[in-house]
């Protein structure tokens, strides 16, 4: 970008913001001709800190799993490498589950990344748009012989998140600050995200479930998603898993395959 | 890997029934019911894992204050062991741990 | 782009300020006083809240503030136009602006004379911008263009800084009214960031205010600061907004009120969230004040129209 001449501020000013081993920017000055010093730390400090604490905010039960100074300390690099692109807050830490997943000091906590994975479908769920979700009758109106083609279209705040460990219980351990008691990480756990009206509610789903409701939310016909939760998982029923996610408010509306 | 099962419509339409019938039949199962499902591990269900909790964790907002907590830290790692990470164990007994591996 | 068609009317009508709140004092909304703030009922005041943080697409912070605006007066208040960056405003930012104001028809609608954006990286902080010829323009430039898409004037916030730049020629205050002059907005006095940076300046708040345009005041913001030192050893006030009015703030408060008469004044408390009584007897310290010079205000403050 070609600017108009003393127009350079914001990128000498922005240089240094997030590298705390680079001096202030020799741009700007304190009173009276005094080094900047501190007074340009303030700034970073202001970035860092409040970067840091929207990060504590998407991901309360990672902080809570790691401590405070834990988190702070792996949020700090992930804020310095990758800062917001967006300055609509709640739509940072897209990044930081990835992001844990190879942080070097995170890897005895392998399941760490997945419930940060489940808190961050948490907001995106919290501020995605509102939708009436499908009603049942909407279903019972559809003639059987239909009943495979059907597609559903999924609720702006439905997602699902997949994990080999056990964190939907996790996560729901650590959402909150009541005593978290002995879990066994080794269950593969699948949670399904979704928001009726105004709460947030995490489900853990079932055998088969997360393959039946991302089929589903991704467009694939009714008969083929069952076909394929039930090639994932033998005990999958098909049943109890359309009643949950219609009663969980996972989509909005259906259509025939062919319409 | 493709599903080769089909699922015939007369199987479709007895499971969409059902669902129906479930539906109509029960209202939202209530935190007590879901955590009694959950405790005894009725797998096939769906489980309420976590609700309600809309006004404490709402997510950041955008600051148009300054801070004054001071973190003028370098990029060092601080080993401060003080989470619940401790009481979760992985596979073969290992526990979660903060330290450094 | 469709062109605006809002209640200010046709893209080439002059713009103009919603009608006036009078001398209310109001605070920043936080949504864990919305049980409280809702049971106690509808108030004299106004609620402040930062826009951004409104631009999501449904859920509960819409359906709070749709509460909230039901029985109050709305500011809004944009923290991240980047107004005083060199680089274009954002599209998407301002279209997003502009959408909030037709849905929630606030009685203010301000922004700050900082910028947070540069390249691609928002810094979430109000970060300082030279005072030159050069930024002159640019933030004019910006300013029209914002006012343009919401179809309405702003007003525009003086900023709490911790240091100057070298290539600065002009001075804080005739550098904001040069900008009020050239494209008409309006101001946003904020008393707390005038007495942190006279303290971090070493220059006096008094002949700040003196130098101030205060006739095109239309809103003031009260705030309390943290006390830090620099590496000198030298005070330094940070405008952290975590705590009570200092009282030298108060007093400068007064003779502002005393001298542009009563505007409406919020009380912004943005961490270490007080319970609402608390929040609610700030705000009534700065009514006494506002009251005390303009009497007449307790009941004449709504326009007919």
């Amino acid at each position: 970008m070609s600017l108009e001449r003393g127009l350079s501020y914001a990128a000498a000013f922005a240089s240094a913001l997030l590298d705390p081993a680079r001096l202030a920017p020799q741009i700007v000055t304190g009173p009276n001709g005094k080094a900047a010093g501190k007074r340009y730390d303030v700034y970073r400090n202001n970035v860092t800190v409040s970067l840091i604490e929207a990060l504590a905010a998407i991901y309360p039960a990672v902080q809570r799993l790691t401590g405070p100074d834990f988190f702070r300390a792996m949020a700090r690099f992930h804020v310095r490498s990758t800062p917001p692109t967006t300055p609509l807050l709640f739509d940072y830490g897209h990044d930081f589950p990835a992001f844990i997943a190879q942080y070097e000091h995170a890897r005895s906590m392998p399941w760490l990344a997945d419930v940060a994975r489940i808190e961050r479908a948490w907001l995106d769920a919290y501020h995605a748009a509102d939708a009436a979700p499908l009603r049942p009758e909407q279903l019972a109106a559809v003639a059987p012989e239909r009943l495979g083609d059907l597609v559903f279209t999924p609720h702006p705040a439905a997602r699902v998140v997949r994990s080999p460990f056990s964190a939907v219980t996790i996560f729901a351990a650590n959402r909150d600050t009541s005593p978290v008691g002995r879990i066994d990480a080794g269950r593969p756990e699948d949670a399904l995200v979704t928001r009726m009206e105004f709460d947030v509610v995490v489900r853990h789903l079932p055998p088969g479930g997360a393959v039946f409701a991302t089929s589903l939310m991704s467009g694939v016909p009714l008969g083929e998603a069952a076909a394929l939760a039930l090639a994932a998982a033998a005990d999958f029923d098909i049943a109890s898993n359309i009643a949950g996610l219609i009663e969980a408010g996972a989509f909005t509306s259906i259509s025939s395959g062919d319409a | 890997m493709s599903a080769k099962i089909a699922v015939t419509t007369l199987v479709l339409a007895g499971a969409m029934s059902t669902a129906l019938a479930t539906l109509a039949a029960a209202g939202p199962l209530t935190k007590a019911e879901a955590e009694a499902a959950m405790a005894a591990k009725k797998e096939k269900c769906f489980g309420v894992a976590l609700k309600g909790q809309n006004d404490c964790a709402a997510g950041p907002g955008t600051t148009c204050q300054g801070t004054s907590t001071v973190d003028f830290q370098g990029n060092a790692w601080k080993f401060v062991q003080g989470g619940t990470c401790t009481s979760i164990e992985l596979p073969g007994g290992k526990k979660g741990s903060l330290k450094p591996v | 782009m469709t062109a605006a068609t809002g209640p200010f009317g046709s893209t080439t009508a002059p713009l103009r300020f919603p009608p006036s709140l009078g001398g209310v004092a109001g605070t920043s909304f936080k949504h864990e006083h919305l049980a409280a703030i809702l049971a106690s009922g509808p108030r004299r005041g106004f609620f402040e809240v930062h826009a951004e943080n409104y631009m999501g697409a449904g859920g509960p912070p819409h359906r709070a503030l749709e509460a909230i605006r039901r029985d109050h007066p709305l500011s809004l208040h944009g923290v991240c136009m980047s107004i005083g960056g060199p680089q274009p405003l954002d599209k998407t930012h301002l279209s997003r602006f502009r959408d909030l104001v037709a849905r929630y028809q606030p009685a203010l609608v301000s922004e700050h004379l900082a910028w947070s954006t540069h390249d691609n990286g928002f810094f979430n902080d109000l970060l300082p911008l030279p005072y030159t010829e050069a930024t002159l323009r640019l933030v004019c430039d910006h300013i029209d263009q914002m006012q343009e898409a919401i179809r309405q004037p702003i007003l525009l916030e003086n900023p709490s800084t911790y240091l100057a730049f070298v290539e600065s020629t002009i001075g804080e205050s005739d550098f904001i009214r040069s900008v009020a002059e050239r494209t008409g907005c309006g101001l946003l006095l904020d008393i707390n960031n005038v007495f942190v940076s006279a303290t971090n300046h070493g220059f006096s708040a008094l002949d700040y205010l003196n130098d101030f345009p205060l006739s095109r005041v239309g809103e003031i913001h009260l705030a309390g600061h943290a006390e830090q030192t620099d590496y000198e050893g030298d005070l330094l006030l940070i405008d952290s907004h975590d705590g009570p009015v200092a009282d030298a703030v108060w007093k400068l408060y007064d003779i502002v009120v005393q001298r542009r008469g009563a505007v409406p004044t919020l009380i912004e408390w943005d961490s270490k969230i007080p319970d609402w009584p608390v929040l609610q007897a700030e705000a009534a310290a700065a009514q006494t004040i506002l009251d005390r010079y303009h009497p007449s205000a307790r009941t004449g403050d709504r326009h007919v129209a």
